[in-house]
């Protein structure tokens, strides 16, 4: 969850032999592997280990259990990473899905003449007007919850901000010669929203992605947690570290620390990644 | 000035109005289209001694038997009398059920957001000051680590050493359990929110650092401050002199412009502690179908977070000079 207005670049010297451009590259792709390794295992690992097994319930981390088991004797390294993965897509999809909106509300805003400018403008305000955790618990609320509730939660909550950065954008672009031109020859709006403004949009909307995935995840982990997200049946981290609540006081503290801190990796990942992608597809932002 | 103040004012009831009507048309419509049957959540666990009779019974005292657009109509004339109706959960009045909790939300938010507002200020000035040194560098890796945190995961490792293993703390609530109201001290109130205000703190820390880092430094770039350093002014003093009050007012906007994360944060916080606040009543609305409560509480936190806003705009045009004495001084025209 990155404060998405400053790109922050390492700006000490550091290794002599890499340029900075390349040392971008290698730390993005190590991040890369560590979601993908997530990822990986995730789907890979066989589903044994979420069988409840009474005999080896409660057990601290050791070798054979890097995570501990929990009260049902369920390997909690197991559970975390089936966890990871279904968060991962989950908010994979609804962080492209709310890219998706606020393309369509941005490009609608500034090709779509000065009244539906004034229209997307106010219902914009509508929704950042009214804190993202309350509308993703009355849209949870009103669909029942489940992994449905909790994508459109997320999509509908997360465009704003993006779909005004958009606009500005395409204000700019919509004065360049090249569109003026183009209008000039008769070309209609249309025409030139699809043939010249989004093939420019679209570096924009894979970095905007990238910056709303880590708030989608965060945002996931969070409502499944209150108990109005991903139902108790799947594996879910946010699931699991509501369970965890409950033996807190008796000590069991592996029930929560590594699932919590395995999130805490992924969003971390994940913003490195985005953050060396934006270097690499902007580099003009790259010496803010 | 004053008339400009008043048609300020007045300007943003007005939005407020529109933005008010527009959020409880859209989600009073969204409500109805919910698949939870609301007598069915009055009912609860009662489920087998309820008869069907008495289920309409229910139904017709909450005036539930009515079509949708009659409905909205009582609730919507019911609202504008400043009666949004009763509780199903607590069986009280919504708005007592708002007016108390969210004044023991108060003193958790108010603390948290005075908390996170003054580590980040700190943090973001001691960043900026030693630019491109191991200090900005810890305190960036740590703004964006804090910024990458469930705050409700930090919230159960904090219960796990403070209250589990050290006991310096208590397990959550807002009171000392089994204690009569009377008795509780404002001790009592402030020994059981600090360990929530903290986990509260940390979601506003990392904005308001890194925005203060870049405001800061472009004013170190300034030449007034090239001016300074040459007439040999450096360290704190410097800060002090020449970069405070060009910071200080950003991002005491910013920090006002939060309050939706604010409110988003305490929800969490008071979850995971059983801090008897209204984001624990969010959260009790949304989980039992209490749907007065929660149309209830989405217009207050509207209002809540407009009036964070509007206190922004606020600051912007009246405390700067360089904003009011623009365009022949009357700067609320603009707003």
């Amino acid at each position: 969850m990155k404060p998405d207005n400053l790109a922050m670049p390492d700006t000490a010297s550091g290794g002599k032999w890499l340029n900075r451009r390349q040392r971008a590259v290698i730390a993005a792709i190590a991040s890369a592997m560590v979601l993908f390794a997530v990822l990986g295992f995730g789907l890979a690992l066989p589903g044994s280990g979420l069988d409840a097994r009474l005999e080896i319930r409660n057990q601290p981390p050791s070798l054979s259990h890097l995570f501990g088991t929990d009260w049902l004797g369920r390997d909690m390294l197991t559970r975390t990473l089936k966890g990871l993965t279904l968060s991962i897509f989950v908010g994979l999809a609804a962080a492209a899905s709310s890219v998706l909106i606020a393309a369509i509300m941005g490009l609608a805003a500034a090709m779509g003449g000065r009244y539906m400018d004034h229209i997307i403008g106010w219902i914009t305000d509508l929704f950042l007007s009214v804190p993202h955790l309350v509308t993703l618990i009355l849209i949870s609320f009103i669909l029942g919850g489940g992994v449905k509730g909790v994508l459109i939660g997320i999509a509908v909550t997360h465009w704003p901000a993006m779909a005004r950065m958009i606009r500005a954008e395409l204000l700019q672009l919509r004065e360049t010669d090249y569109v003026r031109l183009s209008s000039r020859l008769g070309r209609s709006r249309w025409w030139i929203a699809t043939r010249h403004l989004l093939p420019h949009l679209l570096p924009h909307l894979l970095t905007g992605m990238l910056l709303i995935f880590p708030h989608a995840i965060l945002h996931e982990a969070s409502i499944t947690f209150l108990g109005l997200g991903l139902s108790p049946h799947q594996p879910a981290i946010g699931i699991i570290l509501s369970e965890s609540m409950r033996y807190l006081s008796t000590g069991l503290w592996w029930l929560a620390f590594f699932p919590g801190a395995a999130l805490l990796l992924i969003v971390r990942s994940f913003d490195r990644v985005s953050e060396y992608i934006r270097l690499l597809i902007h580099p003009a932002s790259a010496q803010e | 000035m004053i008339r400009s103040l008043l048609k300020f004012l007045l300007g943003k009831m007005l939005r407020l109005v529109v933005l008010l009507a527009a959020i409880s048309i859209l989600s009073f419509m969204m409500v109805k289209m919910a698949p939870i049957d609301p007598v069915q959540a009055y009912v609860g666990a009662d489920l087998l001694k309820v008869s069907e009779a008495q289920r309409e019974q229910i139904a017709a005292y909450w005036g539930l038997d009515q079509p949708p657009l009659a409905q909205f109509l009582t609730w919507g004339s019911a609202v504008l009398k400043g009666n949004l109706g009763t509780s199903m959960t607590f069986r009280q009045p919504v708005t007592d059920v708002i007016a108390e909790r969210f004044l023991s939300s108060l003193a958790l938010m108010v603390s948290a957001w005075a908390l996170s507002g003054l580590i980040g200020f700190a943090a973001g000035a001691a960043a900026a000051m030693n630019r491109n040194t191991w200090v900005d560098r810890m305190i960036h890796w740590y703004c964006y680590t804090l910024a990458a945190t469930p705050a409700f995961w930090l919230g159960l490792l904090l219960i796990m050493v403070f209250s589990v293993w050290l006991g310096w703390f208590p397990l959550g609530l807002g009171v000392p359990a089994g204690m009569a109201a009377d008795q509780v001290t404002l001790g009592d109130r402030i020994y059981h929110m600090f360990l929530p205000a903290l986990v509260l703190s940390v979601t506003g820390i990392a904005t308001i650092a890194l925005h203060t880092r870049q405001k800061l430094a472009e004013v170190l770039d300034s030449d007034y401050i090239i001016f300074a350093r040459a007439r040999g002014e450096r360290g704190f003093g410097l800060f002090w002199r020449h970069g405070l009050r060009n910071i200080a007012l950003p991002a005491l906007t910013l920090q006002f412009a939060s309050f939706s994360e604010l409110f988003g944060g305490a929800v969490l916080a008071e979850q995971v502690f059983a801090y008897p606040g209204l984001g624990q009543a969010t959260v009790q609305a949304g989980l039992r179908g209490d749907v007065p409560l929660l149309l209830g509480i989405v217009l207050f936190s509207t209002c809540f977070v407009f009036a964070g806003n509007m206190i922004a705009d606020l600051l912007y045009t009246i405390i700067d000079p360089r904003i009011r004495s623009r365009d022949g001084g009357d700067p609320l025209e603009a707003g």
